[in-house]
C-alpha cells in the first residue's frame, strides 16, 4: 500500500474565486484514517485556511456531509483507502448554496422542517409522567426516527435540485416520524404540506435518497408509503359524508 | 455570497439509478400512445370489417416496430411501479416479499382473464 494519497479539495473562497476550483493535497495514507481524518491532516499541517464542518466523527451528529467521488457521504464514516490509489475527489454537497470550501447553507431545509410539526401534537393535557407506548408500536416509526439531518438525501435527489421547492426527503420522513407514532394526534395538521405539489407529489422516486442516507431511514419509503396515505384521504373526500371521514 | 452550482443538462448520466429514472419518465408518452392506439382500434372495429383490417394493415413495419419499443417502456413502467408497491403498502405483519407476489399475481391473472375474453 502506498503510504500517501492525492486529496482534490473544492476551494471556494468568495471575493477571490467566482466559482470552486480543485486544490490538491498528498496526505498520509492510513488504515484507520476516513476522509475527515485526511481533511484535519491538512487543516492542522497544511493548509489553516481550509474550511468544512465536523464534530462528532463518529456518525452522529450529521454535520460532515460532503460530495466524495461523485456520491454524497459522510466524510467520518468515508475511509480513504477506499478510493487507494487515489485520487480522492472531495466536494462539497450538492444541491445546496456554497458559503466556502466545503460548508454549505442548510438554511432552506432548516426553514421547511417545521412547516411538517415535527413533534408531538396531542388535544389532551400531558399526563402525569409519561406516555406508554409497546415496543410494537415503537417499530412502526423508529427507523424514521433515526435521521441525523445530514442533508445527503438532499444532496442526492435530482427532483430537489430542478425543484428547490419541494419539502424533501428528510422532512417528509420526520413527519412521518410523528404521524406514524401512536402518541401523536397531528397527522391531520401535517396533511395540507405533506400532500401539496411541493409535498409527496414532487417525488418521482428516483430512490437515491434511501441509497445516500447513512442512518437506514430509508426517506423514499416514507414518501412512498404517504403518497398511499395521501391518495386514501383524498378518495374519503371525495366519497364520504363530511360527517362520516 | 454564495455559490450555486448550475445544473448540467446531461445530469440524468450521472447515475444509473439517475437515468432509469429518466426512462421512467419517459415511459409514460408510450403508455399514452398504447391509449390512442387503443382508441384508434375501438373505432376502426366500430366502423365496420373493412375499416379494420385497413387499421391491420396498417398496424405492420413501422407502426409494430414503435408498439414493440412501447411495449418495453410499458413493461418498465409496471415493473418498477409493483417493485414500489412493498414500500408503499406497509402492512403489520405481513412480509414485504408477500405484498409484491401479490400484486404480480393479480396481474398475471388479470392477463390472464383478459387474453381469455379476447382469445377465445
Ligand atoms: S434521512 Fe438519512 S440522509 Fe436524509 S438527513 Fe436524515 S439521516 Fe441524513
Ligand atoms: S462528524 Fe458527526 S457525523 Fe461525521
Amino acid at each position: 500500500m502506498a503510504d500517501t494519497i492525492t486529496m482534490q479539495v473544492a476551494r471556494y473562497r468568495p471575493g477571490q474565486e467566482a466559482e470552486p476550483v480543485f486544490q490538491s493535497y498528498d496526505v498520509p495514507l492510513r488504515k484507520e484514517w476516513a476522509v475527515l481524518d485526511g481533511l484535519n491532516h491538512i487543516k492542522d499541517h497544511v493548509d489553516g485556511t481550509l474550511s468544512y464542518r465536523w464534530s462528532c466523527r463518529m456518525g452522529i451528529c450529521g454535520s460532515c456531509g460532503m460530495t466524495v467521488n461523485g456520491s454524497p457521504v459522510l466524510s467520518c464514516a468515508t475511509f480513504l483507502t477506499d478510493y487507494a490509489p487515489g485520487p480522492v475527489r472531495v466536494e462539497p454537497l450538492r444541491n445546496f448554496p456554497v458559503v466556502r470550501d466545503l460548508v454549505v447553507d442548510i438554511g432552506d431545509f432548516m426553514a421547511k422542517l417545521p412547516s411538517v410539526k415535527p413533534w408531538l401534537i396531542r388535544d389532551d393535557e400531558p399526563p402525569e409522567g409519561e406516555y406508554l407506548q409497546t415496543p410494537d408500536e415503537l417499530d412502526d416509526y423508529k427507523k424514521f426516527s433515526m435521521c441525523i439531518n445530514c442533508m445527503l438525501c438532499y444532496s442526492a435527489c435530482p427532483v430537489y435540485a430542478l425543484d428547490p421547492a419541494f419539502v424533501g426527503p428528510a422532512a417528509i420522513a420526520l413527519a412521518q416520524r410523528y404521524n406514524l407514532d401512536s402518541r401523536d394526534e397531528g397527522a391531520a395538521d401535517r396533511r395540507d404540506v405533506l400532500s401539496s405539489a411541493e409535498g409527496v407529489w414532487a417525488c418521482t422516486f428516483v430512490g437515491e435518497c434511501s441509497t445516500a442516507c447513512p442512518k437506514g431511514v430509508d426517506p423514499a419509503g416514507a414518501i412512498q408509503r404517504y403518497k398511499l396515505t395521501a391518495a386514501t384521504h383524498a378518495l374519503k373526500d371525495f366519497l364520504l359524508p363530511r360527517g362520516a371521514r | 455570497m454564495t455559490y450555486v452550482k448550475p445544473i448540467s443538462t446531461l445530469w440524468w448520466l450521472r447515475r444509473p439509478s439517475y437515468f432509469l429514472f429518466a426512462l421512467r419518465e419517459l415511459s409514460s408518452v408510450f403508455v399514452a400512445w398504447f391509449v390512442v392506439y387503443l382508441l384508434m382500434l375501438v373505432s376502426a372495429i366500430s366502423a365496420g370489417p373493412e375499416a379494420y383490417h385497413r387499421f391491420l394493415d396498417w398496424s405492420t413495419g413501422r407502426v409494430l416496430v414503435l408498439n414493440v419499443v412501447a411495449l418495453l417502456f410499458v413493461l418498465l413502467h409496471a415493473v418498477t411501479w409493483f417493485n414500489l408497491a412493498p414500500r408503499a403498502m406497509v402492512v403489520p405483519h405481513v412480509p414485504p416479499v408477500v405484498v409484491l407476489v401479490l400484486h404480480y399475481l393479480l396481474w398475471l391473472g388479470l392477463s390472464a382473464a383478459l387474453a381469455w375474453v379476447v382469445l377465445r
